[in-house]
């Protein structure tokens, strides 16, 4: 068993942020995200439910992090958690030094729920400038990031759609939309592309890593998919449940940072793929 | 005998290609109305034929021709579809008439069994123009069908109370009351601005406005939404004739103590529809307003309220109908002298009939508009629910 506080699975957590001279990177990033010792009950009505048991995890500027794991093992509970919407039993999470409440408060953070929970009595637009709204942010900026990021998702031309007029697939991509209109630092993403098809999220998937590349934001990203969180992630965090926690963190060095989608066929992307599939396997084999 | 499935359009078989055999059957009972008489005149029975039924032959052959040209008629003619059907229905129409016609030449249909059975196949043919029109889309539908069926139902009352001599103080026919309408229409005036422009809108606005800032108060204090729905349901139990008095005791006789039944009448329907609203937010649309650090008032403006507008127009329009009861009620119980309930209750006494029958027809006509005018607003407002959509 790989156990979160090995030295093994903790390397890449222990980048040098508090000693700096061990760098082995010429100039370490600071920490967005740390989450220390972090546990999660929900009290059900028979017996409580342990989401989160002892997580420790540190995401630098700039890191694009998945979070992969069978269902149920506390992903969405985890980026709930970092976005203040639930509050953990105990432990501790700093947003760029700051209580995950404070964070929400001053809008450090993006979120795209598993479901697009767009508001139907708005048109596309209208729900992608509804954060902006709530910003405060003048009228012909609203538009114009409204513009520029329903493009950026596909769908120009849909501005005046409702919701209802559209098929899953392009409800989420508002809904990506909608976050990035935010113009958030940090990217927290639940299975974005979930109920997309293959063609579509390949695009997708490049566009999000061209983004992330062009701007710096530091993104935490739950998917199910092993290809995806390869081609995506600096590092991957493998989860299992019951109770959730962190089996292994997968660092993707070896892949360069600019991506196109023919790294899909290197060895080294294999090599990563078959490493976060071991750490799959190990999680599942408890419920046995 | 109706060998037509639903779906078979009739407009296109003609008369030449196919036998329609609902329509054979209809006409096989008007030539037994033929056989039968059309009334009675100073004793002597009225036949179809004959100098004494005066024009009837000419209403016969108006109609008969009108139906002819209606099954021969093309589907469609330029924008119009199914031209024949509105041929068809100047036929029904022109038979309508005849009823009217024999009974100005002093004839008394009572025992006119011949002109019941052909109103009876006019109906029938009615019926089935009517159900040729409800399958054509848009405005055709949702307007003017219904339009037809409430000027045929009038037509029937006018027709069955005149021809069969019900008395006035038991019911009157339309064109009495349209009469009356029109004869009286200072006083009605009055008493509308008294009871509707005053009385009701006044108590309306205080009722529903109050119920929904009491809603927005008790959905932010827990104890009170707890103390204050059950309390609904007792409210909901007592008698407008129990608390109407007590009111005019209360606030005296004039608007006052209308609007205070009103108020009564309304607080709670819109107090429950509007804390119901605002419970009717998923928790993921709460949680993203969370997300973008929105406090409660934003959240309650951008999401929650709109969200319970559905809500709000169901305990508006049950509360549209409810005022106006409330009013007419409480005015019975002591009133300046105007106002509907006061009007009925005084003209009744009168055996004015003609007038209380004025008067329901303003109600009727402002409860059904004050409803309309709702259900219209909230199509306007929330088209975009899912029980609006697609209408
Ligand atoms: N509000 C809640 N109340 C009670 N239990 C909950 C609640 N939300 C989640 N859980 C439980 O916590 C555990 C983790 O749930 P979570 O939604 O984080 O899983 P997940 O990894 O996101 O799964 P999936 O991949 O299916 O989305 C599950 O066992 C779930 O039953
Ligand atoms: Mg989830």
């Amino acid at each position: 068993m790989t156990s979160p506080t090995s030295p093994d699975a903790t390397s890449p957590d222990s980048r040098p942020f508090d000693s700096q001279g061990a760098a082995p990177r010429p100039a370490p990033a600071p920490t967005v995200v740390e989450a220390r010792k972090l546990s999660l009950v929900y009290p059900t009505a028979d017996r409580p439910v342990t989401a989160l048991s002892e997580v420790d995890l540190t995401i630098a500027r700039g890191d694009f992090v998945s979070l992969i794991g069978p269902s149920g093992c506390g992903k969405t509970t985890l980026l709930r958690v970092i976005a203040d919407l639930e509050r953990p039993t105990s432990g501790a999470v700093a947003i760029e030094g700051m209580t995950p409440e404070q964070a929400r408060l001053k809008r450090l953070y993006g979120y795209v729920f598993q479901a697009p929970a767009l508001y139907p009595w708005r048109t596309v637009e209208r729900n992608v400038m509804l954060p902006l709204e709530i910003m405060g942010l003048a009228k012909a900026e609203r538009h114009a990031r409204a513009r520029e990021q329903l493009e950026r998702v596909g769908l120009s031309g849909f501005e005046r759609k409702f919701p209802w007029q559209l098929s899953g697939g392009m409800q989420q991509r508002v809904s990506i939309a909608r976050a990035l209109a935010l113009q958030p630092d940090l990217l927290l993403m639940d299975e974005p592309f979930g109920a997309l098809d293959e063609i579509t999220r390949d695009h997708l998937n490049l566009h999000l890593t061209q983004l992330w590349r062009a701007t710096g934001k530091t993104c935490v990203f739950v998917t199910h998919s092993i290809a995806e969180a390869v081609f995506l992630s600096t590092r991957i965090v493998v989860m299992s449940p019951r109770p959730g926690r962190i089996l292994d963190v997968i660092d993707c060095d070896a892949l360069p940072r600019e991506r196109t989608l023919d790294i899909r066929e290197t060895p080294e992307f294999a090599a990563i793929a078959h490493r976060v599939r071991e750490g799959l396997k190990e999680g599942h084999s408890y419920d046995d | 005998m109706s060998g037509h499935p639903a779906t078979v359009d009739p407009y296109r078989t003609t008369l030449r290609t196919a036998a329609d055999w609902g329509l054979v059957a209809l006409a096989l009972l008007a030539l037994a109305a033929l056989m039968l008489p059309l009334g009675t005149r100073d004793g002597a029975v009225v036949g179809w034929f004959g100098g004494a039924s005066g024009a009837a032959p000419l209403f016969l052959i108006g109609v008969v021709l009108a139906v002819i040209a209606g099954r021969s008629a093309p589907r469609r003619l330029a924008a119009i579809q199914y031209p024949g059907a509105w041929v068809e229905l100047a036929g029904v129409a022109l038979a309508l008439l005849l009823p009217l016609h024999l009974m100005n030449e002093g004839v008394d249909l009572s025992a006119g069994w011949g002109l019941w059975l052909f109103l009876v196949v006019a109906t029938l043919l009615l019926w089935r123009v009517m159900g040729t029109l409800a399958g054509v889309p848009g405005w055709t539908r949702s307007v003017l069908v219904p339009g037809l069926f409430g000027l045929g139902l009038l037509a029937g009352w006018e027709v069955l109370v005149r021809g069969f001599g019900v008395p006035a103080i038991l019911l009157p026919a339309p064109s009495r009351i349209a009469a009356a309408l029109a004869a009286n229409a200072p006083v009605l005036w009055d008493d509308f601005r008294q009871t509707v422009l005053v009385s009701v809108l006044r108590g309306y606005v205080m009722g529903c406005g109050a119920g929904f800032a009491v809603a927005i108060l008790a959905d932010r204090v827990p104890f009170l939404a707890r103390g204050l729905l059950p309390l609904g349901n007792l409210a909901s139990a007592i008698p407008v004739v129990g608390i109407a008095p007590i009111m005019v005791m209360w606030f005296g006789f004039d608007w006052q103590s209308k609007a205070a039944v009103i108020v009564v009448m309304t607080f709670f329907p819109m107090l429950v529809n509007t804390l119901a609203g605002l419970g009717n937010s998923e928790r993921i649309q709460l949680d993203l307003m969370r997300s973008y650090g929105a406090g409660y008032g934003r959240t309650l403006v951008k999401l929650r309220l709109p969200n319970a507008l559905p809500f709000l127009f169901n305990g508006l329009k049950i509360n549209s109908t409810l005022a106006l009861i409330g009013a007419i009620v409480a005015e019975f119980f002591g009133t300046p002298v105007v106002g509907m309930g006061f009007r009925i209750s005084t003209e009744v006494a009168r055996m004015n009939l003609d007038i209380v029958w004025a008067t329901i027809a303003v109600a009727a006509l402002t409860g059904s508009g004050f409803y309309g005018g709702l259900a219209l607003l909230e199509r306007l407002t929330t088209a975009w629910h899912p029980s609006m959509r697609g209408r």
